[in-house]
């Protein structure tokens, strides 16, 4: 095997990194993947708790690194689901315990035996995130639907040019179709046409996710969420597959953004 | 009827989307160049200056725009020359 490092990173706060990193290992573990979550928040960890695994952590990424234990005793299988297991992050420390270097061998070691590796950036542009990017085949960047969101993802974007990384795959949160609608959101296509990157998946507002968080049982583990859905439609592009994009609005709506995506300036 | 009316006392107002598309565009032209919008102004002054020494330049109709090109951005100046006087 020769894994897939997959980072997804956001640059802003509260958009919604965990929640996607949770999903994403789950719907590609569902479509029969060896996958490994890291949590690369270091000191302000949370990938365990939005998985529900926050009671089975004995070992940690400083542990690994710090040479306490084996990288395998660190890794905490998912019972719920063959395939899906999750490297959490230490607590008490702070990023300057993890290098970018120390994140590559890692991420080296788990290539070998898994199918993705997926790492949960956490939010700014210093020591974290490089940790997060440097051992990245590919970088998705999760933007919301406003302002502030979608201009640290511009600022995210050049730091990755920057860097000589491949271009990023942007993930579209939280949108409201009803208020894209009224003309008081951003829709998908304004997004595109600011940020000019590759569209990977649009996942709704939606109240189950919330709720699936407070169980720590992802919101695409179960049917009949509507981010549950979006995010096993991502993993299945992530994979290669041709997916038509959830039509959250009158499928002429949606087809409207993305062509205005294409045909403007 | 509710959304006619709506229509109604819409039109004419800019909805926020579009406020916030145009003001995103903005803002990330000056992010990108690392140019703020103050030090765009020296800029246009000093070349209006310099120019200025050399040839007769109509300075009301001097346009400085930062145009985007894919994720680059470029700054078009456009200086009307005045007409020679005889």
């Amino acid at each position: 095997m020769t894994g897939r490092v997959i980072t997804i990173t956001s640059g802003k706060g509260g958009v919604g990194k965990t929640t996607a990193t949770a999903n994403l290992g789950v719907a590609l573990a569902q479509l029969g993947h060896k996958v490994v979550t890291i949590d690369a928040d270091v000191g302000l960890r949370n990938l365990d708790l939005v998985m529900g695994l926050e009671n089975r952590i004995v070992y940690d990424l400083v542990d690994v690194i710090e040479g306490r234990c084996k990288l395998r005793q660190a890794m905490i299988r998912d019972k719920r689901l063959e395939g899906l297991y999750l490297l959490p992050a230490a607590q008490t420390r702070d990023k300057t315990a993890v290098s970018p270097s120390d994140m590559v061998l890692i991420c080296d070691e788990l290539r070998s035996e898994s199918d993705y590796i997926l790492i949960d950036s956490p939010a700014g542009i210093e020591r974290g995130f490089r940790n997060a990017i440097a051992p990245a085949d590919e970088v998705i960047i999760l933007t919301n639907p406003e302002v502030s969101s979608v201009r640290d993802s511009d600022r995210i974007i050049g730091l990755l040019e920057a860097d000589e990384k491949a271009a990023p795959s942007l993930i579209v949160n939280r949108i409201k179709p009803e208020m894209v609608e009224k003309g008081e959101m951003l829709a998908i296509g304004d997004v595109l046409d600011v940020l000019m990157i590759k569209l990977i998946g649009i996942v709704p507002e939606d109240e189950q996710v919330l709720i699936s968080t407070n169980r720590g049982l992802p919101a695409a583990l179960a049917n009949g969420s509507q981010a549950g859905q979006a995010f096993r439609n991502i993993a299945r592009r992530i994979g290669g597959e041709e997916v038509p994009f959830l039509s959250l609005e009158r499928e002429r709506g949606l087809r409207g953004w993305l062509k205005r995506a294409v045909g403007s300036r | 009827m509710m959304g006619l009316l709506e229509r109604l006392f819409r039109r004419g107002k800019v909805n926020s989307r579009q406020i916030a598309k145009d003001r995103l565009q903005m803002v990330l032209i000056h992010d990108r160049s690392d140019l703020s919008p103050g030090m765009l102004d020296m800029i246009r002054d000093e070349i209006i200056a310099l120019i200025g020494e050399r040839v007769p330049i109509n300075r009301e109709g001097v346009v400085f725009t930062l145009e985007q090109d894919g994720r680059e951005s470029r700054l078009v100046a456009d200086i009307p020359l005045a007409p020679r006087k005889r």
